[in-house]
């Protein structure tokens, strides 16, 4: 998860690059790219979704397939598709089902865990901004708190939840603490590091206008770090997903994480595979829906 | 030209101190600028003219030597000296009418209600031929485009002095010439006071009243001062042939490549 949204979050350069690529196959071949556009023309939105839309499902059903035929047999110890169709069908189909207190569509249970990291990590953007503009504008600061940063954004989430626990004597604002303290490394670092590569012209403009600090933040800083930022935030949210699993296997509660946990426990196998499925999807959806927002929000700031 | 004393540079020196040894950039630098003069800066790369530019905007502090705007000492960077940069330095998350927009928001927020600040955000950006393309972000529009822009920047604050950083030097030929032509009708119109850096003698020689020109450096100082008496407005293809044109741009060519040769062409 933290892989993907690293390797995500990188700059569009490519993408420029692929079009400009592409404006030259055009030049250079006229007629090819009038077969194409005219086959294009014909039906060319079904043919971009279908574009997109098969290879996926192609490739899916082919995973299914030899997924199908490896735990086929009765004495496989993990269960083939077409058993957790049969055992985990209610989990699927229904994502927001009430049949008791403990007896709920995995749809709830995703949604009382994205609460904890709303709390979590929107606390931790707030901070991790601030912090880190502060980090970024003042090399004092920057070289007094560097080491400690380093040394404690390697500590794995899990090992704050103790200590939370300990401070708090809650389950719930534990897990809020150790998706915070998760989250927050990379978007103080990256916000801090976008700030001190703010150029120096942004800043003679600031000072020529004499904004003031207030000012400065606003209008230089946060537009100008706004890249750097969402990287940061984009790393956090990923980080915040799959800690929050984690945490919750162990304060129990109602969460996705205590769900799989209580699901082993009972030798509920296809449970797992089906809650499994919906951690990946949300936690796709949560890294799109930063990037999507970064993407609207730092419009033209990278290129100049 | 009545205010002899408008700008007064008085004995300006710079040493940066860079830990180990010590550069001295500028020594005694003395220097009148009178209202609604035109003054171009030249010199060879390195010999302190930017760092002269930057001092009389405030974002260096010179290490010796007092600088007076109309009898005041000034200390600091302000809107009373605008500066149009080399790079333009438009900030690129903001529409042309914004980068503009947030200098008069900023610099006449006292003495103008919105509306009077959007009507002068229009004005300036009409002065540099503009008006077409105020929705566009910097990296949507031609270098010599942002450059304008950044010149409407500037005059819209009104400054005392307008400061140009080499404003022209990353623009081709022919863009330069039409800026160049703006920047005289503008000035010829409004009547203010400018200071160019410029290392293009033709630049200097036409757009200038009075043309200083800097020592190689370390230690670089003013060396002469040219003055350059042709009657405004100037047509560059009438001065072509005009004796006090190539008059003045012989001195400072002979400055420059005679008495100025830059050290690494002389080797």
């Amino acid at each position: 998860m933290a892989m993907t949204a690293m390797n995500a979050a990188k700059p569009e350069i490519p993408k420029m690059a692929s079009d400009t690529n592409s404006a030259e196959i055009v030049r250079i071949r006229p007629g090819f790219a009038a077969t194409v556009a005219s086959a294009m023309k014909s039906s060319p939105k079904i043919a971009g979704i279908a574009a997109v839309v098969i290879p996926p499902l192609v490739v899916t059903a082919i995973l299914l397939l030899i997924w199908e035929l490896l735990c086929h047999s009765p004495t496989s110890s993990l269960p083939a598709p077409t058993k957790i169709w049969s055992d985990s069908r209610d989990l699927i189909v229904d994502p927001f089902f009430v049949a008791g207190s403990q007896d709920i569509g995995l749809g709830w249970r995703v949604l009382t865990s994205l609460q904890r990291v709303f709390y979590g990590y929107g606390l931790a953007a707030v901070v991790g901004i601030l912090v880190g503009a502060v980090i970024g504008q003042s090399v004092w600061v920057m070289r007094g708190l560097d080491p400690i940063f380093q040394i404690l954004r390697t500590v794995p989430p899990l090992a704050w939840l103790p200590i939370s626990l300990a401070a708090f004597r809650d389950a719930n604002p534990s897990a809020i603490f150790v998706i915070f303290i998760t989250a927050i490394w990379p978007i103080m670092i990256n916000t801090a590091v976008g700030i001190r590569n703010i150029p120096q012209d942004y800043r003679n403009v600031a000072r020529v206008l004499r904004l003031n600090h207030a000012e400065f933040f606003v209008k230089i800083m946060l537009p100008s770090a706004a890249p750097y930022i969402f990287t940061g935030l984009r790393i956090g949210i990923g980080l915040s997903w799959l800690a929050i699993v984690a945490a919750e296997m162990l304060t129990g509660g109602v969460g996705i994480g205590f769900f799989i946990w209580d699901a082993w426990n009972s030798s509920r196998i296809s449970d797992i595979i089906v809650a499994l499925a919906y951690i990946g999807i949300v936690g796709f959806v949560l890294d799109r829906i930063v990037a999507a927002i970064g993407n609207t929000i730092t419009r033209g700031t990278a290129r100049n | 030209m009545s205010n002899r004393h408008y700008l007064h540079v008085d004995g300006v020196g710079m040493v940066f101190d860079t830990g180990k040894s010590k550069f001295t950039a500028l020594v005694d630098v003395n220097l009148k600028v009178g209202r609604g003069e035109v003054i171009s800066i030249i010199g060879h790369s390195g010999c302190g003219k930017s760092t002269l530019l930057n001092i009389v905007a405030g974002l260096t502090p010179q290490t010796s030597g007092v600088l007076l705007l109309e009898n005041k000492e000034v200390a600091g960077p302000g809107p009373d000296r605008a500066v149009v940069f080399q790079n333009h330095s438009l900030l690129p998350w903001l529409s042309v009418y914004d980068n503009v927009r947030l200098a008069v928001d900023k610099v006449h927020s006292r003495r103008m209600d919105r509306k009077q600040r959007h009507d002068w955000v229009l004005h300036n950006l009409d002065l540099v031929g503009m008006s077409h393309a105020i929705d566009k972000r910097p990296h949507e529009i031609s270098g010599g485009m942002k450059q304008r822009v950044g010149i409407a920047r500037g005059l819209a604050m009104e400054p005392k002095i307008l400061l140009m950083d080499e404003p022209f030097g990353a623009l081709d030929a022919l863009t330069k010439a039409n800026l160049q032509d703006t920047l005289m009708d503008i000035q010829q119109k409004l009547g203010n006071t400018v200071m160019i850096i410029t290392h293009d003698v033709d630049e200097a020689v036409l757009l200038s009243d009075k043309i200083v020109m800097m020592t190689n450096g370390p230690s670089a100082t003013i060396g002469e001062i040219c003055e350059v008496k042709l009657p405004r407005p100037r047509k560059r293809l009438e001065l072509a042939s005009n004796p006090e044109y190539i008059r003045a741009r012989t001195a400072v060519l002979s400055f420059l490549y005679e008495r100025q040769r830059h050290p690494k062409t002389a080797a």
